[in-house]
């Protein structure tokens, strides 16, 4: 089951923003976000906006589905620009899901040429896209790094079967380093997730899922603890017993080692659950989410930010395709920051980046608790007194405790 | 067989040779007030359509729990062989922490009827009330009800019954509340056996009040039984004890409703409006007079009755605090029984410790205090009330662990009560052994019949007000019954167990106990401390002492991940809302030194295992 969109404020049918929302647009970096809602099984962990072909009926085919998110580039490109937004060329472009390639290449491709001749593209813009290791083909990766795309991100999540099959994930795990090497052979550069702590899983399974993700060579690891999600199917398996509850003791231990193993080979965060080789082979498109930049977030229940105002899309992907056939965005509510919400999202974002949260942003109160912090362990000192909040391993571990220190009421 | 009356005889007119004043008495749940429901439709004071189960229960904490907390006083008119006579009926409380109620009643009447559940037998309530009509010298009729129940033993019922009060098992009359059986019949042996109220009519008038209630339209309606003369509206009263004159605003009866009338006569039972606010103007046991024409002697009145626990009420959200005074302000006008005083906790903010009769006296006024004025509560672990003796000679009296005395202390008194079990006699080793583990003295025992007995044992208040009632009952299967009341006190090596959280002490959670339970105290709490309280970023100590000695120890292990790490693409709202959530949930903490303690770890901490369970049922 998706999970819910947030309450908000109605969104405008032309897609107007406020006026704000322009100001100072020149000096932020611009992106494209394109969600694609479909998936060949759902797994029982997952509560992300999407659905197989079962789940969606009639009506909202995949066949159709690149031409209604080209129709809503074509109405963000006149709302943007009715809104006096400057048009900027893409930054970073990120497909995301469900499993984006379950479209044919040629459909991600075209979107991606579509957007391009929009906005424009910046020279060495990250393109990305998610996957599969079980919807990819090497032609298939020919044809996404012929259009542009210069990253594919796959969702391995372990290599241990019995944990596989916990997580409902239907590829084979010798899958994956085919997939890998596909792409490496396109010229993609290639990130894997791997998910950690999922019932029954041993810390051993966990070290070999690490080590073996490790032996691929990636440029990129995301590395994601389990989190059970109200009304997954996980959810209520573990529920009536039928699986055991996840624990947040192995959840650290776990982290503990993956830092531990994918620093020795090679690979160093950047972010609380994510790893590099070096600086940039960073995910360019996270981090604009995580430093406030603006983007563009089509397709159903994507999201969006412009200068201060974000908003989202109607959830389901036939209520998508309706208000694009009849003109109108389909922007099902958004929300206008306040400087208070703000300041918060900048705290809470960038104070899980390795660069840190510079103590400059911190108003009064949060530059006090700072000291605590060090105390505690959780904040490096070293970086603190050369103006930066950067968590210590501890830190990263209460990541969500030290927020909520930095911003007492 | 009586037809309904055809003519109800006029108070304040009516001859004290056709009045009857009676109360129905029994244990809890026995069948009181389904009773009284029969004779209110019967007699035709309740109309047909207007009828619904205990309709003399009002109070909606009443109605909802099924059990009778207030006495309620009845007129209804009778006819036996052609005269009609005015029956004033008493419905009162069965349970032990309402005693008190059962006493005042029981002054009004002549009579009572003590009902006995035919499928129970007798009962530690149906004893202690008899013995209470006793006193009283009431004439008793002894009544069998429930006889439609599959599982009722008349024959062997009566035999108890009889040999209890002396006369034969068939002069034990059957009914039943719930059909109607007998009911009738009950009626006419009321007005045959009852004697008529006595009293001078040209006497100045002498009028016991019984019950005082506050109504919020009408003040305090205050319930009388005339023994003298007459009193008549507008006429200026004056209450005996403090001298107070009042003029009387409205005088009349209730049958059920309120009827106002020309006034009330030798023996009749009715209700005086004077337009006072406070009940303790209007108290419960003085005696009412006129004004100008004052009786010589009061009719002698009851005690107050006495709090036995005692327990801190606070408001969750420390802002409620003036509404909960008020609250407790507009309670006390009602109930006598309520005593209260600020108090503060260093854990809890500022509250009252509040005095209560017993424990469901406790239960109910906090439901009602946090229904009636939308409050959210913490009500701390209830105590008795202590008296300790320092060794300068000075005299504490204890009601709050935390209060305590910290130096030498020569000795402590505890209270005491006397209890008395009824149970069949299977279960006398069971329950012997529940009360010697309970710092029982054995008073004594005896066979009700073959099968049933009466043992009375001298406890500790301490020891049976909390969870004794159910131990009792799971160690007889149900059967076994209770009463206690207050017998002095004794000396007893009581300590003080503190409770510390990373070593500064939780004055929620202090108790005092019998040195030989301390320990489990010290075990039982830091056990549930340790479930209750969320991990924190450091390891937190939670300790049981006993002034400096540790007698106990848990901890709760720091927490090593706090964070919540997962790609969710763009939707930054959503982790913002998810902090503002926790951040709300932080507010509903409550630091103890660096601990957050969230306030449901109190409640549940504070609240007995056994009100745990019975929130299962
Ligand atoms: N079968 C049967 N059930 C009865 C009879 N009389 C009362 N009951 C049931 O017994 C239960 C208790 O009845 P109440 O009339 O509330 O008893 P009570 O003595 O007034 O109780 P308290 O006021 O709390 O002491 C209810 O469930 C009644 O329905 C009866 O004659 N027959
Ligand atoms: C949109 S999904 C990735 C794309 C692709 N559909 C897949 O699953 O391979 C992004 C990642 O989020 C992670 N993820 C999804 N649900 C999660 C959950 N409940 N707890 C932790 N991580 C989760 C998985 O690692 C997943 O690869
Ligand atoms: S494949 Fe990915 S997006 Fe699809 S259900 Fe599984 S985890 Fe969710
Ligand atoms: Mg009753």
């Amino acid at each position: 089951m998706p999970s819910a969109l947030p309450l908000g404020l109605p969104a405008p049918e032309d897609g107007i923003l406020p006026t704000d929302a322009a100001v100072g647009a020149d000096a932020r970096d611009f992106g494209l976000y394109v969600h694609i809602p479909f998936c060949a099984v759902r797994c029982g962990y997952c509560d992300f906006n999407t659905y197989t072909a079962t789940e969606l009926g009639g009506g909202a085919s995949q066949d159709a589905y690149a031409g209604s998110v080209l129709t809503e580039l074509g109405l963000g490109a006149v709302a943007l620009e009715r809104s006096g937004v400057p048009r900027r060329p893409m930054s970073t472009v990120f497909f995301g899901g469900g499993t984006p390639t379950l479209l044919p290449a040629e459909d991600l491709a075209a979107i991606l040429r579509a957007a391009t001749a929009t906005w424009g593209l910046e020279p060495g813009a990250e393109v990305t896209t998610e996957a599969n290791p079980d919807s990819v083909t090497p032609e298939s990766l020919r044809i996404l790094r012929d259009a542009g795309f210069t990253r594919v991100s796959f969702g391995m999540q372990s290599a241990v079967p019995h944990v596989l099959a916990v997580l409902d994930r239907t590829h084979a795990p010798e899958r994956v380093p085919q997939a890998v090497q596909w792409a490496r052979d396109a010229g993609l550069k290639v990130s894997l997730d791997l998910i950690y702590g999922t019932p029954g899983e041993s810390i051993d399974d966990w070290r070999a899922s690490l080590t073996t993700a490790l032996s691929y060579g990636p440029d990129h690891i995301s590395a994601y603890a389990l989190i059970i999600e109200e009304g997954t199917r996980l959810a209520s398996q573990i529920r009536r017993g039928q699986v055991p509850p996840i624990d947040d003791d192995d959840h650290a231990d776990k982290y503990a080692l993956a830092d531990e193993l994918l620093t020795a080979g090679g690979l160093h965060w950047y972010e609380v659950s994510n790893w590099a080789r070096t600086p940039d082979d960073a995910c360019r498109h996270n981090l604009a989410y995580w430093r406030g930049s603006d983007w563009w977030g089509a397709g159903p229940g994507a999201h969006s930010h412009v200068g201060g105002t974000r908003w989202w899309n109607v959830k389901h992907p036939r209520a998508y395709s309706t208000a694009l056939d009849t003109g109108k965005s389909p922007a099902a509510g958004r929300e206008i920051l306040t400087t208070a919400d703000r300041y918060v999202e900048d705290v809470m974002l960038r104070v899980r980046l390795r660069e840190g949260l510079p103590t400059g942003k911190l108003a009064p109160a949060g530059r006090t608790a700072v000291a605590g912090l060090i105390a505690d362990g959780l904040v490096e000192p070293a970086a603190a007194f050369a103006g930066r909040v950067v968590l210590t391993f501890r830190g990263r571990l209460l990541a969500d405790a030290v927020v909520r220190r930095l911003l007492p009421d | 067989m009586s037809p309904m009356a055809r003519t109800a005889p006029v108070p304040a007119a009516t001859d004290p040779a056709i009045i009857r004043n009676f109360c129905i008495i029994a244990h809890i749940d026995h069948g009181k007030s389904t009773l009284a429901d029969r004779m209110l439709q019967l007699t035709g004071a309740v109309e047909q359509r207007d009828m619904k189960a205990q309709y003399l229960d009002r109070m909606d904490i009443e109605r909802e729990r099924g059990i009778t907390i207030k006495s309620q006083a009845v007129r209804l008119p009778w006819e036996v062989d052609g005269t009609s006579y005015a029956l004033n009926m008493i419905d009162t409380p069965g349970h032990v922490d309402f005693t008190y109620e059962v006493s005042r009643s029981l002054a009004a009447c002549e009579g009572a009827i003590l009902l006995v559940d035919a499928a129970q037998g007798i009962e530690a309530q149906t004893l202690a009330n008899l013995y209470l009509a006793m006193e009283n010298n009431l004439t008793i009729i002894p009544v069998l009800n429930k006889i439609d129940l599959p599982a009722a033993q008349p024959e062997k019922y009566a035999a108890e019954l009889a040999s209890l009060i002396g006369g034969e098992p068939e002069d034990v009359l059957m009914v039943s509340g719930k059909t109607g059986v007998g009911v009738e019949a009950l009626m006419d042996k009321i007005v045959r056996d009852l004697p008529a109220p006595t009293g001078d009519p040209d006497a100045p008038a002498r009028a016991m009040i019984f019950d005082s209630v506050y109504d919020t339209y009408r003040g305090v309606v205050t319930y009388v039984r005339v023994v003298d003369g007459k009193l008549s509206p507008r006429e200026r009263i004056q209450m005996m004890s403090t001298r107070a004159s009042h003029e009387l605003l409205e005088i009349g009866v209730s049958s059920p409703e309120p009827k106002p009338s020309k006034g009330l006569g030798v023996g009749e039972v009715g209700y005086l409006i004077t337009g006072v606010k406070d009940v303790r103007q209007s108290k419960v046991g003085d005696t009412v007079t006129n004004l100008h024409k004052p009786a010589a002697e009061s009719l002698g009145g009851y005690e107050d009755p006495k709090p036995m626990v005692f327990s801190g009420l606070y408001p969750l959200d420390g802002t409620d605090y003036p509404v909960l005074r008020d609250a407790l302000a507009k309670f006390t006008l009602n109930d006598a029984a309520l005593v209260y005083e600020p108090e503060t906790s260093a854990a809890l903010g500022f509250g009252f410790r509040v005095g209560f009769l017993g424990l469901l006296h406790l239960e109910i006024t906090r439901e009602r205090l946090e229904r009636e004025y939308n409050l959210d509560l913490i009500s701390t672990a209830p105590n008795v009330e202590y008296d300790v003796t320092l060794e300068d000679k000075r005299v504490l009296k204890v009601t709050n662990p935390s209060e305590y005395p910290m130096g030498k202390i020569a000795e402590v008194r505890e209270p005491m009560v006397s209890a008395t079990i009824l149970a069949p006699s299977e279960f006398v080793g069971a329950i012997m052994e529940l009360c010697q583990q309970r710092r029982g003295v054995l008073g004594g025992m005896d066979y009700l019949s073959e099968d049933r007995v009466e043992i009375r044992y001298r406890l500790p208040l301490a020891e049976i007000v909390f969870d004794f009632f159910d131990l009792l009952k799971s160690k007889t299967r149900g059967y076994g019954s209770l009463d206690w009341k207050a017998d002095g006190d004794q000396v007893s090596d009581l300590v003080k167990v503190d409770i510390l959280l990373q070593g500064e002490q939780v004055d929620a959670f202090s108790a005092i106990t019998h040195r030989d339970k301390a320990y489990a105290y010290g075990v039982m709490m830091t056990g549930k401390l340790r479930e209750l309280i969320p991990r924190q970023q450091f390891e937190v100590p939670i300790q049981a002492a006993i002034g400096a000695r540790i007698i106990a120890r848990e901890s709760i292990r720091a927490i090593r991940k706090d964070v919540l790490a997962k790609c969710y693409g763009g939707d930054i709202t959503r982790k913002r809302k998810l902090l503002e959530k926790q951040k709300e949930g932080k507010k509903r903490m409550k630091m103890v030194g660096r601990v957050e303690v969230p306030q449901e770890a109190f409640i549940a901490a504070l609240s007995s295992d056994e009100s745990k369970d019975k929130a299962k049922k």
